[in-house]
């Protein structure tokens, strides 16, 4: 208790990397993420975009959840909460996943890392502990512990963020292929570093202890002068990730635990996942009603659109025609993206429709006046944009 | 190596109707049993020389059509056994065909008032324990007919009746009986099948009326003779039965289509296979026990996880020398309750709450070796008492010093009602509800295998997924208890699952 602040417990948590990251936010643009306070922006959204698109940016996910599972049962307890095979994820990678209910309900997409043959690191945007400790009940041998709070991380992302690295003294960090994870000894402990990111690009994240986090900060930063290193925002990753075609929870999906009407949840085939499930596996949690969705097809498909015209579809209903004779679903994230030169979006479409006609319903709003527009969509497949970049092993330093 | 179509773990009553039924459709079955004795909870014990005893010690309501149809032979009772009242000074309250003696004359009436309701309740809800509930929300039309028919079947009440029926099916006990009588000792006597076994006490509010009216009719038999005539149908009908054979786990193996239960791996390690695995274990053992939850999703496991089957009835059973003299009673036949207020029930479920067990339990006692002579040697008699409320985890941990204060008590009470009882006492044995887990196998030790409780039962019976007897598991299935319609010794669980299986 904080006997001068009676609201010290209902006051956002501060990120370690938080005092270096407050002199760099001009506007005071704070929102908050599981309790900790986070940045909206610091300067400008689209100078932060441009700065990762360009240089490189650095993203605080110290607030993402991080739990270390470790003990002899711990890729068996995995490998049934998730529909990936973890016994296939090599020591020092990193797979990205899903985990669903026993009705193939997406309850969080996430990263496992895996650490040693019997210590893995799950990493996701929401809390899972309460799933995390149902999954492993009945496991002799498995600890589930929660570093969220004790474990720092630093997304570092954008064309020359392998030469910072370098420049920060990471020998063979270029060696490093994508979803590899590299030690580092750095302060007297030892900095992690894996090839991972959500911006599409070239790019790493930096874990270390709390509180070594500024002492990381600090060398990053005087390493990155030179290459235009910047903090960036939500608003700037939200642009680059759906550039990238990555889905984001609550915006592009409901996580199934946290819908109001239990039926606005999705499956893996739904959001475009359904090769993150590996049948294979002959048990995972939710697979025999996956097995029956890819057998049926799902009712909804999440779409990459390419709209025409430069207004952004955000919160747009989508139509079969242009009269609007039936909507067909609706428009969870949009933007002109300024890599692509397009205005593109994300649409949860009712499977049915996808190969029939698509328009969208735009209203934008000009000195407060509303002004509708329907514009004609085709389908993209793929991400809109993947640089070669992102996955050349090594990078060059632009 | 020999092949069965169906391996049913467990010969207790349920398995071995499951096994009476695969087996007269010509189906291969072997029934493998733990214990050297089948019968499960109704399987006899003997505690000391020549005294034989289980822990059902009546069998009031066992189902008769399956009796008729599996040719049960040898020892249906005449009637079911009278419910006692006990009064130390001998002013009894006697249930007995229908009719309530001991009472004042507008307590009698009601008793038939509500008795004549009760059991047309019962026959409006009796075709139901007996068949499949299917799940809520299923596409067939299959699945919605049973439904349709249970609100038609009770739309046939009359408007009146089916209202009266909405009001009262999940009123607590106590409610229902202050409505309709005056005489204390009545009131606890006509509670008490609402209760027994389950975590609940006269002011709970849940499946108490349901269980009264699950409890009613059919057919009464002695435990032992029931028993006997079902392994001797099995048998017959050409199910094999091996006995002090314990299964240690469910064989998963991975399938085309995913994995399935393809067998069972016994205590020396000899591996069984078979189509189907049919387990009448409760649903916590026969899943994380058994089968293991690797092979289960994690929803469902945390779903019979959650299961209320922490057993609350402890069993005392004693060798006597003598039949014994309750004060004003004829003989000491039937059920006999020694609750004389429903407080008192009350009281000792709310010690048991918090870990503790009442200065004056409440006890449902029988004497078995009226019904089956073979039970103790000729003269002497077995006398069983249920013990009410004892928790499975008893504050401060079960000990043989706790097993013998809680006896003491439970014989005090004992000698209260029936003076001298104690001195002809030539042997006795207390199981806690951690003996009655350890000795029989099922989760704490509960008698129904879980709650008999509105959010257990029917199509949730042990849960979604599982409650038509067949698993998410493809190859295993239930047949016990756990299962719909729930436990007592009705036969109703594992005909219902061999129905499903034979489909």
């Amino acid at each position: 208790m904080n006997a001068t602040d009676p609201y010290a417990g209902e006051r956002l948590l501060l990120s370690p990397f938080h005092p270096r990251q407050q002199a760099y936010n001009l506007r005071d643009a704070w929102g908050a993420w599981n309790g900790y306070k986070f940045a909206d922006h610091y300067y400008d959204a689209e100078y932060e975009y441009f700065c990762i698109r360009n240089q490189c940016g650095t993203y605080d996910i110290c607030p993402m959840q991080k739990y270390e599972i470790r003990g002899r049962d711990a890729a068996a307890m995995l490998n049934r909460m998730v529909t990936r095979d973890v016994s296939r994820i090599g020591i020092d990678r990193v797979a990205y996943t899903v985990w669903c209910t026993d009705e193939g309900r997406v309850i969080d997409d996430g990263t496992i890392f895996r650490l040693a043959e019997d210590r893995f690191m799950l990493n996701c945007g929401s809390p899972c502990t309460a799933w995390l400790r149902q999954s492993a009940y009945g496991f002799a041998d498995v600890e589930v512990r929660d570093v969220s709070d004790s474990l720092a991380g630093l997304s570092l992302q954008g064309p020359t963020s392998c030469a910072v690295l370098k420049r920060m003294g990471l020998t063979g960090i270029e060696q490093a292929k994508p979803f590899e994870i590299r030690h580092f000894p750095f302060a007297g402990t030892t900095l992690r570093v894996s090839r991972t990111g959500f911006t599409g690009d070239l790019g790493y994240e930096l874990w270390i202890a709390r509180e070594q986090a500024l002492e990381l900060w600090d060398a990053l930063y005087a390493a990155g002068a030179d290459y235009g290193i910047q903090p960036y925002g939500e608003a700037a990753t939200n642009m680059a990730r759906l550039e990238a075609g990555f889905i984001m929870p609550f915006m592009d999906f409901t996580e199934a635990f946290k819908t109001v009407r239990f039926e606005h949840d999705q499956t893996p085939f739904e959001l475009g996942l359904g090769w993150l499930v590996d049948f294979d596996m002959p048990h995972f949690s939710g697979r025999a009603a996956l097995l029956e969705e890819r057998r049926r097809g799902p009712a909804w498909t999440l779409a990459r659109l390419d709209i025409e015209g430069n207004w952004p579809a955000d919160g747009s209903i989508v139509y079969d025609s242009e009269a609007c004779r039936k909507d067909i679903g609706y428009v969870t994230s949009a933007m002109w993206s300024p890599a692509v030169k397009a205005n593109i979006a994300l649409a949860m479409l009712r499977s049915e429709h996808l190969r029939g006609p698509i328009w969208v319903e735009i209203y934008k709003s000009k000195d407060l006046r509303p002004y509708r527009r329907m514009a004609r969509a085709s389908l993209r497949k793929g991400p809109f944009w993947a640089p070669p970049r992102a996955r050349q092993t090594p990078p060059s330093d632009h | 190596m020999q092949r069965y179509d169906a391996i049913i773990i467990g010969a207790g009553h349920n398995g071995l109707v499951c096994a009476a039924r695969l087996a007269r459709a010509g189906r291969r079955v072997l029934v493998l049993e733990a214990a050297d004795q089948p019968g499960g909870l109704a399987a006899r014990h003997e505690f000391h020389p020549g005294f034989r005893a289980c822990p059902a010690h009546t069998a009031a309501h066992f189902s008769a059509r399956i009796a008729t149809d599996l040719g049960l032979s040898g020892g249906a009772l005449p009637t079911a056994p009278r419910l006692v009242g006990l009064a130390s000074d001998g002013a009894h309250v006697v249930v007995e065909n229908g009719a309530v003696t001991g009472v004042g004359a507008e307590d009698a009436d009601a008793f038939r008032e509500l008795d004549a309701l009760l059991d047309r309740f019962a026959a409006t809800l009796e075709p139901f324990w007996g068949r499949t509930i299917p799940r809520i929300g299923g596409p067939r039309l299959a699945d919605k007919l049973p439904f349709a028919q249970l609100g038609f079947a009770l739309r046939r009440l009359g408007r009146e009746r089916l209202h009266e029926f909405l009001r009262i099916a999940a009123l607590p006990a106590r409610d229902l009986l202050d409505e309709r009588f005056e005489h204390p000792l009545l009131k606890a006597t006509l509670g008490w099948d609402g209760l027994v076994g389950s975590r609940m006490a006269p002011r709970s509010p849940n499946g108490a009326v349901l269980a009264m009216l699950y409890r009613r009719g059919r057919q009464a038999w002695a435990p032992s003779k029931l028993i006997d005539a079902l392994v001797a149908t099995a048998t017959s009908a050409g199910a094999e039965l091996r006995t002090g054979t314990r299964v240690t786990r469910v064989l998963v193996e991975g399938a085309a289509d995913g994995i399935a239960a393809t067998g069972v791996e016994l205590a020396d390690g000899e591996q069984l296979r078979a189509d189907s695995v049919v387990s009448s274990a409760d649903p916590q053992t026969t899943f994380l026990r058994l089968v293991g939850v690797r092979h289960l999703d994690v929803g469902f496991t945390n779903r019979i996880r959650r299961l209320r089957a922490g057993g609350l009835v402890a069993k005392l059973h004693l060798a006597l020398a003598e039949a014994p003299r309750f004060t004003g009673l004829d003989s000491p036949a039937g059920r006999l309750l020694t609750a004389p207020t429903m407080d008192a029930i009350e009281f000792a479920f709310d010690d048991a709450k918090y870990g503790g067990v009442a200065a004056q339990p409440v006890l449902e006692v029988a004497v078995p070796s009226l019904d089956d002579a073979s039970l103790a040697p000729a003269g002497q008699h077995v006398l069983s008492a249920h013990v009410m409320y004892v928790p499975h985890a008893l504050e401060g941990g079960w000990t043989d010093a706790a097993r013998d204060a809680i006896a003491e008590r439970a014989i005090d009470v004992l000698e209260r009602h029936a003076p001298g009882l104690r001195r002809s006492i030539v042997a006795r044995e207390f199981l806690a509800p951690p003996d009655i887990e350890a000795r029989h196998g099922v989760a704490g030790g509960h008698w129904h295998h879980g709650d008999f409780a509105m959010d257990q039962l029917l199509m949730m019976r042990p849960t979604y997924d599982a409650a038509q007897y067949r698993t998410p598991l493809p190859g295993l299935w239930l047949c016990g208890a756990g299962c719909h319609p729930a436990g007592d010794l009705t036969g109703l669980a594992g005909d219902n699952a061999a129905r499903e299986l034979l489909r």
